[in-house]
């Protein structure tokens, strides 16, 4: 005999000690599968046999299952689960992780069980045991059902057990191997006319789509509208062809109970469904009884990352078997409230929904689809006048046809629509979960990222005190590491090691671009309000302009607004050609002093004025002192440099004219992440908008000279030095992501790092780790631009939030500042 | 980095027995941060100049983290200015004219002279009238300029450096013992750690002249840094009578007290038995509300671990009796992001938060606070900027604090907490806390919300 067995099920064996259970566990299932009483009394106690630990056993027991079931692993108990009360836990632990419980019972004559343990030295119990165990056992067999057990195999006699094989079979919700593409469609209510209307504009032709798509329907086919049977014959033809997969509504359920004569209170609806279906004789109601009645609560669809459900489905329950999932799927939820029509209040699922899988549902008529949290519910309420709207998928293109007319009267008017959308209301509030603690990122570019703790927890009060609008905030841009320290004995830094560590990755061309020295900065730029409001969900404003840690770059709002403006217009070209509203641009604000001014003040400015007095004055003093003489004149050359070094980066002022933009990386664009084109991409579109430019040169590392040569002459005149890059903006070498770029700073610039003098004791600087710096380069720079990505995919903001939260946190992990 | 004393009376060259340093050789001397050297620039019978140069060697500085990295900016003043580190080389070079000995010319130690310092790159934090205060009243006559930030940039204005000169007729062990003290005092910083010995140091250097000397208490503040026992032990032994502290900040901390009575009283009457520190800081409401017994379960909300673990120090958690402890939860949190551990707590109180929160965070924080945490009363309070015209001190249209992002007017507040109250379904009472001008109302607004069911 062979029985069929669900993936994700909870198998409880069932039979008296010596009934041949772990025998029967070993030949069936996987050893990690089987939890065994004996076995976890060894593990809490050392000893197998010890029924005194009997309690901590099944405590240790059940938090595993417990694990196993959250996991959605089949898994088996192997106790005897004789007695009610063992079984009471098991049941419950089936009932809060919805899998099905099945039981095997081994009903074996008292002889066989006593042959057994007696062949077991560590088994000498009497004979008692045994006879109770069994008489146990005969009383459960009529419980078990009651307890809720979906389905009991019993096996009376060792030949029964003998003959038996299993089959894993998927669940029946399970269709993640069916890729798609889909039609959903949402409640259809007996509009036959606007279904087919519906089903052309989708590109089917008789009931079939030529590529291949396939419809699914997401209940509610019936009650209400004028042709239900009509309707009922052509889904369960597309279903019995291939051609659909079909959901229940709570319509559907409820007419199926009427249909079999259960007594149900029959609203206007149903009446509607029984009246049209009476004409269609009994062979049809027949059929269309067996087909609602079979029909499976909700899908699982192309590879986990598409569910459908007529109510829409939890994370937590979908792909799950249980009462109560198929009640949420029909349902939904409700709070217990009601409204002021007297209605249920529905419990907002969706708002909670953190899952990673598109949910498409209907069920409660909407004016208009809206996304919340990777869900959408496409009900728009074609029966009551609406539409009738299928989501295409994976496209993700909405679909509708009005209805001709309205064929029954709303129950509650469909309410208005705000001017902000349900997710930019819904994203007004970010979740502390979502950040706080140990936590991980997934990232396309380099799998999970974790972030620590305490990193976190530094990250929290920067934003949640000093972040611009979180809304704005979609990208933050990694640290860069500089090369590897030059070994010549004037310099720390050079482009050799920087050409020679891409060379190592394997990568052949690399971009070198002047390194401005400014302040990093992010600007998000809008084509006008009205995008700032709807693709951002700021009001009143064009854009935003922020530092490297996610504040607002300068503190006057009305400058912040004069340069975006400025940079809105040169960048109108930009828009039309990306055909986009807004872009994201990675760019450098000279000069330095305009947002380093306390620093330049507090710190470079005073260490050069207090120097250059003290070591001119010692000079003056040390007049005829020989050595001492040439050293402090040395000393004051140094003090010097660093002077003209800083002065280099700095003007003044007085509108924003005088500050210079420049952009060197266009990162995104609606629809877009421009990770994918290279950097050369970038500086030819970036130039079209006439900003400051960046120069640069590419490289093909063979032929190194003429950039060195440019570097030199860069720094020779005090400028920081350049960034290499690989040509290719994401690049994998065979030790995986490469470093997105490498600084080489200048000798007299480093003055500004390293110190004054630094010069004098290079030796004693080479020494540099440079690891841990590359390493959160590489993290930060996957988190970047996976932040992008969920943008530009219009996930929720709390998954954006994530990413750039996880690159602040990541910046405080303490590195060597100079590096 | 450089001082320079010079003697201009005949014979001027005394200077090198008082100093016990030779006019004709330049000597150095190795310090455990650099060197120091001691040279004559002039040496006549007139005039005779000694120079002690520091010659620190920047990078020296920086300590560095076993991690390998340093603690500190590279880009540095300290080698170049007059501090701590000059008072030290002064200690140890200049040990035995400190000490009033002087081998040969023991006659000279005790003589009023005419004496100069010169001494380039002095960090005044406190200014030329600072620098007036320290020293006049020891009967110098001072010659100050003041260093430019950097004479490209005239708008930066001027650099916290001055170069200073100071004379008087006086005795040069007294001279080295001024400038020992009063250096760091003018820095406002110290290079080592401050102990108990230092109010040893301090006695010994400041014998004679430190109890007379008017600013003796921001001396010992400043010299000890700023650690009120230390301060308070070497004045006492000035035998001074010490007269009440008068921090500036009296009236601010009394307000805050006063706040605080006023929350506590509104809780109680409330009658919750779960509380809310919505930002509760080093946790002096949280002091409060521990003393009380109807509150059976306290949490105290803060963004800053650092202030966390202060109020862990101060409400002394670590040995609180277990059943206090589980009375008392601290945690981390941010009120502009949603927290489910917020969620079924009687009351709230939000204590001097929101004028910390920047504008475009408070619908986050009302919902936050307002929608999901959900308290049955909640008790905010924030400054009342109409009343800040009454407050001397501060300059018109300025905050109360630098981080106050806003201050609200009584109007402006009401009609914030009523459209909070009206969304979320509460009723708003507003009061005020401290005491009541006719015109400009109370210093802090209150507003207490009550849920509606």
């Amino acid at each position: 005999m062979t029985i069929k067995l669900p993936d994700f099920t909870l198998v409880l064996l069932v039979g008296a000690s010596g009934s041949g259970k772990s025998t029967f566990a070993r030949r069936h299932f996987r050893p990690t599968e089987v939890l065994s009483s004996d076995f976890f009394r060894g593990l809490v106690s050392d000893d197998e046999n010890d029924q005194a630990v009997s309690t901590q056993a099944f405590e240790t027991l059940h938090y595993v299952l417990a694990r196993r079931l959250e996991l959605r692993k089949l898994s088996v108990v192997d106790a005897t689960n004789v007695q009610p009360e063992g079984r009471k836990p098991l049941l419950a632990l089936a009932k809060k992780y919805h899998v099905r419980p099945v039981a095997f019972v081994l009903d074996m004559p008292e002889e066989v069980c006593l042959e057994r343990n007696s062949a077991r030295p560590d088994r000498q119990f009497g004979r008692h045991v045994v006879a109770h165990h069994r008489s146990q056992l005969r009383r459960s067999l009529k419980e078990l059902v009651r307890e809720g057990v979906r389905e009991i195999h019993r096996f009376s006699g060792p030949d029964e057990v003998e003959a038996v094989s299993i089959q894993r079979v998927p669940l029946w919700t399970d269709r993640r191997g069916e890729t798609g593409p889909f039609d959903l469609i949402g409640d259809v209510h007996g509009c036959y006319d606007e279904l087919i209307m519906l089903l052309e504009k989708l590109g089917y032709r008789d009931g079939r789509h030529p590529e291949g798509r396939r419809a699914i329907f997401l209940g509610d086919l019936v009650d209400r509208g004028p042709r239900i049977p009509q309707v009922l014959r052509l889904v369960m033809d597309m279903v019995a062809q291939g051609h659909a997969l079909c959901l229940p509504g709570n319509h559907d359920v409820k007419l199926v109970q009427a249909l079999r004569g259960k007594n149900v209170q029959v609203k206007h609806g149903l009446a509607c469904s029984l009246e049209q279906l009476e004409s269609e004789g009994d062979a049809f109601k027949r059929q269309v009884l067996e087909f609602l009645d079979g029909l499976v609560s909700h899908y699982e669809l192309d590879g986990g990352r598409l569910v459908v459900a007529h109510a829409g489905m939890k994370e937590e329950m979908a792909g799950r078997a249980s009462g109560a999932v198929r009640s949420f799927a029909l349902y939904g939820e409700t709070t217990g409230e009601t409204d002021e029509l007297g209605l249920p209040v529905r419990h907002n699922w969706a708002a909670e929904y953190r899952g990673r899988a598109m949910v498409v549902y209907g069920h409660t008529p909407v004016p208009q689809p809206e996304w919340l949290n990777r869900t959408i519910c496409i009900d728009t309420g074609c029966v009551f006048g609406g539409a009738l709207t299928a989501l295409r998928y994976p496209e993700r293109e909405l679909v509708s046809v009005k209805a001709r007319e309205m064929y029954s009267e709303p129950i509650r008017p469909l309410g208005g629509s705000s001017d902000r959308s349900l997710q930019q209301q819904h994203d007004d509030v970010l979740e502390l979960s979502q950040v706080l603690g140990k936590h991980y990122v997934r990232t396309r570019l380099k799998g999970l990222v974790s972030i620590r703790e305490e990193n976190a927890n530094a990250a929290l009060e920067v934003m949640s005190r000093f972040a611009v609008n979180p809304r704005w905030l979609v990208y933050l841009p990694p640290t860069m590491s500089p090369a590897q320290t030059s070994a010549r004995p004037e310099l720390l830094e050079h482009p050799d090691e920087a050409f020679d560590d891409f060379a190592r990755q394997g990568v052949e061309r690399v971009i070198c671009q002047e390194k401005h020295m400014g302040s990093r900065a992010v600007a998000v730029v809008c084509r006008d309000a009205g995008t700032a409001r709807s693709r951002f969900g700021v009001e009143g404003a064009i854009g935003c302009l922020y530092t490297r840690t996610g504040r607002p770059f300068f503190e006057d709002q009305l400058l912040e607004l004069a340069v975006l403006a400025r940079l809105q217009a040169r960048l109108s070209s930009l828009f039309e050609e990306l055909n986009s509203g807004w872009v994201v641009l990675d760019c450098e604000l000279m000069p330095w002093s305009a947002k380093a001014q306390s620093l330049l003040r507090g710190q470079y400015a005073a260490v050069g004025a207090a120097g250059r007095a003290a070591l001119s004055r010692a000079r003056e003093l040390l007049r005829g002192q020989g050595e001492l003489e040439q050293r402090f004149t040395r000393r004051l050359e140094d003090l010097d440099s660093f002077t003209r070094a800083y002065r280099r980066y700095c003007w003044r002022v007085d509108s924003p004219d005088d500050l210079k933009l420049a952009p060197f990386h266009l990162l995104a664009s609606e629809g877009a992440v421009h990770a994918d084109k290279d950097h050369l991409w970038h500086m030819e579109k970036l130039a079209l908008a006439g900003l400051h430019p960046t120069s640069y040169r590419v490289v093909d590392l063979s032929e190194r000279q003429g950039a060195v040569a440019w570097w030199e002459e860069l720094t020779a005149a005090g400028g920081e030095g350049m960034v290499v890059k690989p040509l290719d903006f994401v690049v994998r070498g065979p030790k995986g992501l490469v470093q997105p770029a490498l600084k080489c700073r200048g000798r007299e610039y480093l003055r500004l790092i390293y110190g004054p003098e630094y010069t004098a004791r290079l030796g004693l600087l080479r020494k540099r780790g440079l690891a841990s710096k590359r390493s959160l380069a590489l993290r930060e720079f996957a988190l970047g631009v996976e932040a992008l990505e969920r943008f530009v995919a219009r996930e929720p903001l709390g998954q954006v939030h994530q990413c750039v939260f996880g690159v602040l946190a990541l910046e405080s992990e303490p590195v060597d500042p100079r590096l | 980095m450089l001082l320079a004393l010079t003697l201009s009376r005949p014979p001027a060259t005394d200077l090198g027995y008082l100093l016990s340093k030779h006019p004709a050789r330049l000597q150095s001397f190795e310090l455990s941060f650099g060197q120091a050297h001691v040279f004559y620039p002039e040496a006549t019978c007139e005039r005779c100049t000694a120079a002690l140069l520091l010659d620190i060697e920047p990078t020296s500085l920086v300590r560095t983290k076993p991690g390998g990295f340093p603690l500190e900016h590279y880009v540095n003043d300290r080698p170049y200015v007059a501090s701590s580190f000059l008072s030290v080389a002064m200690g140890s070079v200049f040990s035995s004219a400190f000490a009033g000995r002087c081998g040969g010319h023991p006659e000279l130690v005790d003589q009023m002279l005419p004496l100069q310092a010169e001494l380039t790159s002095v960090p005044a934090r406190g200014g030329e009238s600072l620098l007036r205060r320290l020293f006049e009243p020891l009967g110098y006559e001072l010659e100050l300029t003041r260093l430019a930030l950097d004479e490209s940039f005239p708008e930066w204005g001027d650099s916290p450096y001055w170069h200073l000169r100071i004379k008087a007729e006086t005795r040069l062990r007294d001279l080295l013992a001024h400038l020992y003290v009063l250096l760091p005092v003018l820095d406002d910083e110290k290079h080592y750690y401050v102990g108990s010995d230092e109010v040893e140091k301090l006695l010994r250097r400041g014998a004679g002249w430190l109890k007379e000397h008017p600013e003796r208490e921001l001396i010992a503040s400043r010299y000890l840094k700023h650690q009120g026992s230390l301060r308070r032990e070497t004045l006492a032994r000035l035998r001074e009578d010490l007269p009440d502290e008068q921090p500036p900040t009296e009236k601010v901390e009394r307000l805050h007290d006063l706040r605080l009575q006023e929350v506590l009283a509104v809780l109680k009457e409330s009658g919750a038995s779960s509380v809310l520190d919505l930002g509760c800081g080093e946790g002096r409401l949280l002091q409060l509300l521990l003393k009380e017994k109807s509150f059976q379960r306290i949490v105290g909300v803060d963004v800053s671990s650092l202030l966390l673990e202060r109020a862990a120090e101060r409400l002394r958690l670590e040995r609180m009796s277990e059943r206090q402890r589980r009375r008392l939860t601290l945690r981390l949190g941010s009120l502009v992001y949603r927290d489910r551990a917020l969620e079924g707590f009687d009351a709230a109180a939000v204590v001097e938060v929101v004028e910390h929160l920047d504008p475009h965070r408070l619908s986050a924080f009302e919902r936050c606070v307002f929608e999901f945490a959900r308290p049955g009363t909640v008790v905010l309070t924030t400054p009342n900027r109409d009343y800040n015209v009454l407050w001397p001190a501060l300059p018109a249209g300025k905050v109360r604090h630098g981080d106050h992002r806003f201050e609200w007017s009584r109007t402006e507040f009401a009609a914030w907490a009523g459209g909070v109250a009206e969304r979320h379904g509460y009723q708003v009472e507003l009061r005020p806390v401290g005491a009541e001008d006719l015109v400009h109302g109370a210093p802090t607004q209150m507003g207490v919300f009550r849920r509606d069911h």
